[in-house]
């Protein structure tokens, strides 16, 4: 009997331990990764995460490595292409093994980056030549740099917009919907494709805020109010895909849709208008030529709103690359940053928005130039707030749940008012305002 | 009975062994510490994995539900029992146990059925290892797999529909489509599953009966039902006592098929999955721990009650 107690206790002992051991991922706290002076003589083997594991797959990052080495021939660049990269990347996070470079995951905290990363330089001093640089800058210095701008909108096939006789953008959700309805009527597309199922796509919902109230501060006014009040620019988003559901202008059968065969549904003139951003663009037009049709049919619209008439998009960043504050290779990992963000063609290879403040904006926005859409960035100096009350209220305003219960909503398949469900949200939010003290 | 009895005998045969000195009547000192170490180094093994693998996150687990942890963050708070508090105060967090009904009416069915296939099958049937394949196949399927292979299976114009417009019935029905017709097609997917794992404890309890009392009760004229009724179901009722408990406690559990098919959209949320939105969505890891917590002392508690009314007889058929 005393033996077992013993063994017992002993067991219990180890995994108490083994409990108080969390991902206390050392105390190295604020340290820099300089750029390098002589390109020659920087070296060692540096590893890159990834969640792009199809340009990783087909071999065109490697290319990017090659390329890289003709100007740091020392350097050797290996990649980790992960699925599922943010679930995986944020456990690996808790250990000093994440890699020399990789994408900040959106899960860690804005003031936890200078635990994780090491600082790229002032804010100052990168914003003259970066964009975006204020997502990733904590108390002056700036820890990631993005590898392109993504704008919000509506990836649509020209050619069904066009049969259904609507040929200038919507100026008004109203107008939206009209439009919508004329494709319902007089094409045999589907006109607006949810991507219920797949779920991230509901989601992208969220960055209508901003353009339509054209605003720079809209990210901090989500933490200093309801953002569901009549009017506010959540509401009219959230409040604009309720109609279009209910109205039955959405595919038949929401829970079962799938997002891969969905792109070759709207390159056909299957499907009209999917909500998504300037980085969707480029499948859709892949699966264009896959599909055998015209990949110049798809084109890309601003959400319906205007501004003293005129359109407004938000730019915004995609994921940050970020050196690991363990990294041994920090100025190795410092060049290939520097290197992918100014010399690489990834950002042209992918119709992309360039991070670089001088650059052009890609072919495929020509069409905004032409209509003058107006491009805002959205100041996020709150964005770590906005998501501490997003976590704090579980609304989950980057989840796509509340969206999906909007649309159960919509179809009729939950019972419940649209208003009162939105007003519900907006009870939550400014509860955990509150609590939170903003 | 004989079996043990040579057991023990074997193992009483060293220490019967004549004494070889007069002074030393017990084993050298080596072989005593041997015999004593020997079933630990066998256990070694086996331990190291269930205490690194299982007892420790599970010790884990528990710290964490006493603190903020979000999962990721070098800093964590304890808190106390905060995490329980809220909790047990949240009662929109208890709500998702509605669904575990449709997978707990489920169970029923499927038990039923894998005990109707179980006795049809322990007969001589024609075919019989053939059926008893195509029973227990689905169980070895990944959980994963079954989900999207029955995406397809319920989608719009998908397999249920095409196999039905064969037999004439058009439906245009969204089989995932409300609360009700989602989960009563998720619970269907979750018999077709696991039938065949109650159907193999089933039939393996079922064939452990001896075969003459199947033949006296057929001399006195019993017929297959009276056999079941008053043989097989009194004879398996350890088992069935067991698949029940594993039915409740897996109903309230449910996590694979819904969260792949769904992932919990449409009313068919179940605990785990909201357990799982906790942690990884909302990076409410403590939050999320405790709820695990109380999902675990739930599951003890259903079983102690089910073992309260249901005392686990012994079987005595003879």
């Amino acid at each position: 009997m005393n033996h077992r107690r013993s063994l017992i206790g002993t067991l219990l002992a180890a995994a108490l331990m083994a409990a108080g051991c969390t991902g206390s991922g050392g105390t190295s706290k604020g340290a820099d990764a300089k750029a390098p002076d002589d390109p020659s003589k920087v070296s060692g083997t540096i590893k890159v995460l990834t969640h792009r594991t199809d340009i990783v797959q087909d071999g065109t990052m490697q290319k990017y490595a090659d390329e890289f080495n003709k100007t740091y021939p020392k350097v050797k660049v290996e990649f980790e292409a992960i699925t599922g990269y943010e679930a995986e990347v944020k456990i690996r996070m808790n250990t000093e093994n994440y890699g020399d470079v990789l994408m900040i995951p959106a899960v860690i905290k804005k003031n936890d980056y200078p635990k994780f990363f090491a600082s790229l330089g002032t804010e100052a001093e990168r914003r003259e030549k970066y964009r975006f640089t204020d997502y990733t800058a904590v108390d002056g210095k700036v820890y990631g740099q993005t590898t392109n701008g993504v704008m919000p909108g509506f990836v649509y096939n020209k050619k069904v917009w066009r049969e259904a006789g609507v040929t200038d953008w919507p100026t008004t959700p109203a107008e939206f919907l009209t439009a919508l309805k004329a494709i319902k009527s007089r094409t045999d597309a589907v006109p607006y494709y949810t991507n219920f199922k797949d779920m991230w796509p509901l989601t992208s919902w969220t960055s209508v805020n901003g353009s339509v109230h054209c605003d720079t501060r809209a990210t901090t006014r989500l933490t200093e109010g309801d953002p569901w009040a009549e009017g506010a620019d959540l509401r009219v988003g959230d409040r604009l895909l309720y109609d279009i559901v209910n109205q039955g202008l959405a595919e038949k059968d929401p829970t079962t849709t799938n997002w891969e065969a969905s792109k070759p549904r709207l390159a056909k003139g299957e499907i009209g208008t999917m909500w998504l951003g300037t980085w969707a663009i480029i499948q859709f037009r892949q699966a264009a030529e896959k599909a055998g049709s015209d990949p110049d049919d798809i084109g890309f619209m601003p959400f319906p709103t205007q501004v003293d008439g005129e359109f407004c998009a938000t730019a915004a960043p995609d994921y940050n690359q970020a050196v690991n504050v363990h990294s041994p290779h920090k100025e190795a990992a410092r060049a290939w940053i520097d290197w992918f963000t100014e010399k690489s063609t990834y950002v042209a290879d992918n119709l992309a928005m360039s991070p670089l403040r001088d650059a052009p904006l890609p072919d495929v926005l020509k069409a905004y130039e032409d209509a003058g859409v107006k491009l805002i960035e959205v100041d996020d100096s709150e964005g770590a707030l906005v998501k501490e009350i997003d976590n704090a209220s579980e609304v989950g305003i980057y989840a796509p749940d509340y969206r999906q219960d909007l649309v159960d909503l919509a179809r009729g398949a939950k019972d419940g008012d649209v208003d009162d469900f939105l007003s519900g949200l907006g009870r939550r939010w400014t509860e955990a305002e509150e609590a939170l003290g903003s | 009975m004989t079996h043990t009895t040579r057991t023990e005998k074997a193992a009483r045969s060293p220490a019967a062994a004549p004494p070889q000195d007069a002074g030393t009547s017990r084993p050298p000192r080596k072989v005593r510490v041997w015999r004593r170490v020997t079933p630990w180094l066998f256990l070694a093994a086996p331990l190291a994995l269930l205490v690194t693998f299982t007892y420790a996150p599970v010790a884990n687990m528990v710290a964490y539900s006493f603190t903020d942890w979000d999962g990721v963050s070098p800093e964590l708070h304890y808190t106390g029992v905060e995490n329980y508090v809220d909790i047990f105060t949240r009662a929109e967090l208890f709500q998702v146990f509605l669904v575990s009904g449709y997978y707990l009416a489920a169970s029923v069915v499927q038990i039923g059925l894998a005990l109707y296939f179980a006795t049809i099958l322990s007969f001589n049937v024609r075919f019989r290892n053939f059926f008893k394949g195509v029973l227990f196949f689905p169980y070895l399927i990944n959980g994963v797999a079954i989900g999207f292979v029955f995406l397809y299976f319920f989608q719009d114009g998908g397999t249920l529909d095409s196999l039905l417009s064969l037999f004439g019935h058009d439906s245009d029905r969204a089989w995932l489509g409300t609360s009700t017709s989602a989960n009563v097609s998720l619970a269907g997917v979750s018999v077709w599953r696991y039938m065949g794992l109650n159907f193999v404890l089933f039939l393996g309890a079922i064939q452990s009966i001896p075969g003459e009392l199947y033949e006296a009760a057929e001399l006195d004229g019993a017929n297959r039902w009276q056999q079941f009724r008053y043989i097989i179901a009194p004879g398996i009722r350890p088992v069935i006592g067991l698949t029940v408990i594993l039915s409740i406690s897996g109903s309230l559990a449910v996590f694979e098929i819904p969260y792949i098919m769904t992932g919990g959209a449409t009313g068919t949320e179940t605990f785990v999955i909201q357990t799982v939105k906790l942690a990884f969505q909302f990076n409410k890891t403590g939050l999320a721990s405790a709820a695990a917590v109380v999902l675990l002392l739930i599951i003890l508690a259903v079983t102690w009650v089910q073992r309260r009314l249901v005392p686990d007889d012994k079987v005595d058929l003879v």
